[in-house]
């Protein structure tokens, strides 16, 4: 710590060079940082996934839909605890580009379901007394400024004609990462509104299964109890449901490995060179370092401080950027389901820029601690 | 205007080592930007090549997707006998189509992916006549059948010809393949639309889309006149080319937006790479430079050279950089279709505009980084840097 003054007196004494590296440094980290925040998006939905849930789907695919007859009967099944269901709405907010998920939920059974999503009592208690009600995410709420008691249109898309809806809560999650962007309204609403074919189906049901149970078995009772009927089931769990979902989004995970290892490298040349020149521009300070009686491994401990320092100032900024950013909001217009930094990414990102920082120092520290006095001052 | 060019060009070979950094940071950005560009244009000459210009695409009003649109059988007679409607000898050139998606395992990981089922009626070959079939023949009408979409054969299990597929109560037989020229109908499968109606109980007679071919690429507005004045024709008359355009919209955003970003950082961090590799190659070399301007050359001149130094550098890092992106071309690769939720396969384009576009973009990078640091070695004081031989 005592040389920490000396360290930042050689930084400073080039200050367009020292602020270039701290800036390559940060833009890698905040670049870093992008990615792992992307990549944390598209696999939120596996993280967040209830490990107790499981989510019964038409065989066929998910566009088809179930009777709403089967709510009984999948009650019954051994393990089932707890029941809910939900369709998928696909309207339109004004323009086709404003797209956020719409579900028609059954408004009984949701909230014991996801315990997750926090909406205020006196607002759900309100959802529940109007049967024209909706339940806002927050991201979405603050993406397109609805406020409780705001009357939001939809333009139905699969349920055709003009919908109404009064928003009477806006909900939050308990962590960081939960899906803030989905508009709930009521199923009964939906029900009585939509065409003769969709009153009497759901898109899909949500069971919790009973503590001890398990979820193969029970998943296989589902599907057994409708085998060969005309509406066959798939029940999987969330966390499997959503991996499909994610694997289908296509080889997002190697995009960003690749581009990250071709920032690493980069980054890595970039501090690497600037530390060698620096090193052979004061060759001859560090002989006279030297001369004045430093040791060898402080004179080495110098250069790779020097180096550490500029990692660690640039990581700090890159890093705390990206937070900045990461807060401001989803740039994709609502595409992703959450834009969050994960603090396992900050950790490795901090990681990633004190490797750098020692890889880059290493070669001209050794080359500093191998300086020959009488050569280095010679050359002067 | 006499320029010190050959002192600079000889000053990036003698100091390669930097010169080498500089240019794989721009080359690193470079290959990035043109990877994103590549990929969002890939996606959407997927969909677009899927359409025709000669084509037009019904749905009904108010739909956003093929998936959540209905035409009857009576709005269909009307489309028939349209005017505007091309006839061949098997009578309108009109293609009725269902559209719906079906969950079937991937090979690569087993997991099931949602596929885009589509029936159709023999008349679809006529209208689309890019899809041709190459293996096998195309399905008879009213037997369970399948075609399969040539990049879906590769992407899922048991879809080869011969095998058979479940779904939603019937055993179909796998009778063929075909090839749409790497549109997003080679990522389909067709089938009949009567027996696919009856499988996913839905209406009979009721399709989700019609497309048509028209008696000539102006036949579109009169087609869309005709149907405004007509109250039964709650429909949208679309060029079949628009629809696949505005169909890829979402998800060529959302990838222009993403890749655009990742771009411009590293863009930011390479030109700090560049400006820093300038400023440290004019700082070692201030005594040269004022020999240079000693000996007569003057200050526009350093500045000028100095920026083609770095503008051949960046280059240089731009020809690398496309160069070490081209093998994608070609490259197919997977995603999800939000407008449809179906999986669909598309190829990297790496086309000479994407790689006009990558190498102007290194060159900027090239303009800023090395601006600033020629002004200041023009700036340099001769005399003072002189005296510090």
């Amino acid at each position: 710590m005592r040389f920490l003054p000396l360290l930042f007196a050689n930084l400073l004494r080039r200050k367009v060079r020292t602020i270039l590296t701290v800036g390559s440094f940060a833009v890698a980290l905040f670049l870093f940082c992008l990615l792992v925040t992307i990549r944390a998006a598209f696999t939120s939905g596996v993280e967040v996934a209830g490990a107790d849930r499981m989510l019964v789907i038409n065989k066929v695919s998910l566009i088809q839909p179930l009777p709403i007859a089967y709510k009984e009967r999948i009650q019954r099944a051994a393990g089932v605890k707890e029941l809910s269901y939900a369709n998928w709405f696909g309207g339109v907010y004004q323009d086709e580009k404003n797209f956020f998920a719409q579900f028609a939920i059954d408004h009984e059974t949701w909230a014991s379901m996801y315990p997750e999503f926090i909406v205020p009592p006196e607002q759900w208690q309100a959802f529940l007394a109007d049967k024209q009600g909706a339940v806002i995410g927050k991201a979405t709420a603050d993406r397109y400024g609805f406020k409780v008691g705001d009357r939001v249109p939809l333009k139905g898309a699969i349920f055709p004609g003009d919908w109404e809806f009064n928003v009477r809560g806006i909900y939050t999650g308990k962590r960081p990462n939960d899906d803030l962007t989905q508009f709930w309204f009521r199923w009964d609403y939906l029900k009585e509104k939509a065409p003769s074919w969709a009153q009497n189906v759901v898109g899909w049901y949500i069971v919790r299964i009973a503590p001890g149970a398990d979820a193969v078995q029970v998943g296989r009772a589902i599907d057994e109890g409708f085998a060969n009927s005309a509406w066959e089931t798939r029940t999987q769990s969330e966390a499997a449901f959503m991996a499909s979902f994610v694997e289908q989004m296509g080889n997002i995970g190697f995009l960003m490995a690749a581009i990250g290892t071709v920032v690493f490298f980069t980054l890595l040349l970039v501090t690497g060179n600037t530390m060698a020149i620096s090193v052979r521009e004061r060759t001859g300070e560090l002989a006279v370092l030297k001369t004045v009686g430093f040791s060898d491994l402080a004179v080495l401990g110098l250069v790779m401080g020097e180096s550490l320092l500029l990692a660690v100032l640039g990581g700090t900024l890159g890093i705390g950027l990206a937070k900045a950013f990461t807060l401001a909001g989803d740039p994709t217009n609502g595409m992703l389901v959450s834009f969050y930094l994960p603090p396992r990414g900050i950790a490795a990102g901090a990681t990633l820029a004190l490797a750098v920082g020692l890889l880059a120092g290493v070669l001209p520290a050794v080359a500093a601690m191998r300086l020959q006095v009488v050569d280095a001052l010679r050359r002067l | 205007m006499a320029l010190p060019l050959v002192y600079n060009l000889e000053s990036v070979r003698a100091r390669w080592p930097s010169t080498i950094v500089a240019v794989l940071g721009i080359a690193g950005s470079v290959g990035v930007f043109v990877a994103m560009l590549a990929l969002a244009r890939g996606f959407q000459a997927a969909l677009v090549s899927a359409g025709s210009e000669e084509n037009a695409m019904m749905r009904r009003a108010g739909a956003t997707s093929e998936m959540d649109s209905a035409i009857t059988i009576e709005q269909l007679d009307i489309i028939e006998e349209a005017g505007e409607v091309q006839r061949s000898a098997n009578g309108a050139m009109v293609s009725p189509e269902v559209v719906v998606v079906a969950a079937l395992p991937l090979k690569k990981s087993g997991t099931d992916a949602n596929v885009q089922l589509r029936g159709v009626t023999l008349r679809a070959l006529e209208v689309h006549d890019k899809v041709r079939v190459v293996e096998g023949r195309f399905f008879t009408p009213g037997l369970p059948e399948l075609v399969v979409g040539k990049n879906a054969k590769d992407a899922y299990a048991g879809v080869a010809v011969g095998d058979k597929v479940r779904m939603g109560g019937t055993t179909w037989t796998v009778v063929g393949s075909f090839d749409a020229g790497g549109s997003a109908f080679d990522s389909e499968i067709w089938c009949d639309a009567n027996l696919l109606n009856s499988t996913y109980q839905r209406p009979a007679g009721i399709h989700q889309s019609v497309t048509a071919r028209l008696s000539s690429r102006g036949a579109l507005e009169g087609l869309q006149r005709r149907f405004e004045n007509d109250p039964r024709m709650r429909v949208r008359v679309e060029r079949e080319t628009e629809y696949y355009m505005k169909a890829s919209q979402m998800m060529t955003t959302f990838i222009r937006v993403l890749g655009s970003l990742v771009a411009l950082v590293m863009a930011l961090g390479a030109v700090f790479a560049a400006l820093n590799t300038m400023y440290s190659a004019v700082a070692e070399r201030s005594r040269e430079i004022a020999t240079i301007r000693a000996l007569g050359f003057g200050a526009g001149a350093v500045i000028v050279s100095f920026v083609i130094e770095a503008l051949l550098v960046a280059g240089v890092g731009g020809i690398v950089g496309c160069l070490a992106a081209l093998p994608l071309n070609g490259l197919v690769t997977q995603t999800m279709n939000f407008q449809t939720f179906s999986h669909l396969s598309f190829a990297f384009r790496v086309t000479p505009e994407v790689m006009a576009a990558g190498l102007g973009f290194g060159l900027l990078m090239g303009l800023v980084g090395g601006l600033p640091p020629a002004v200041r070695a023009a700036r340099l004081p001769i005399a003072e840097a002189l005296r510090d031989l």
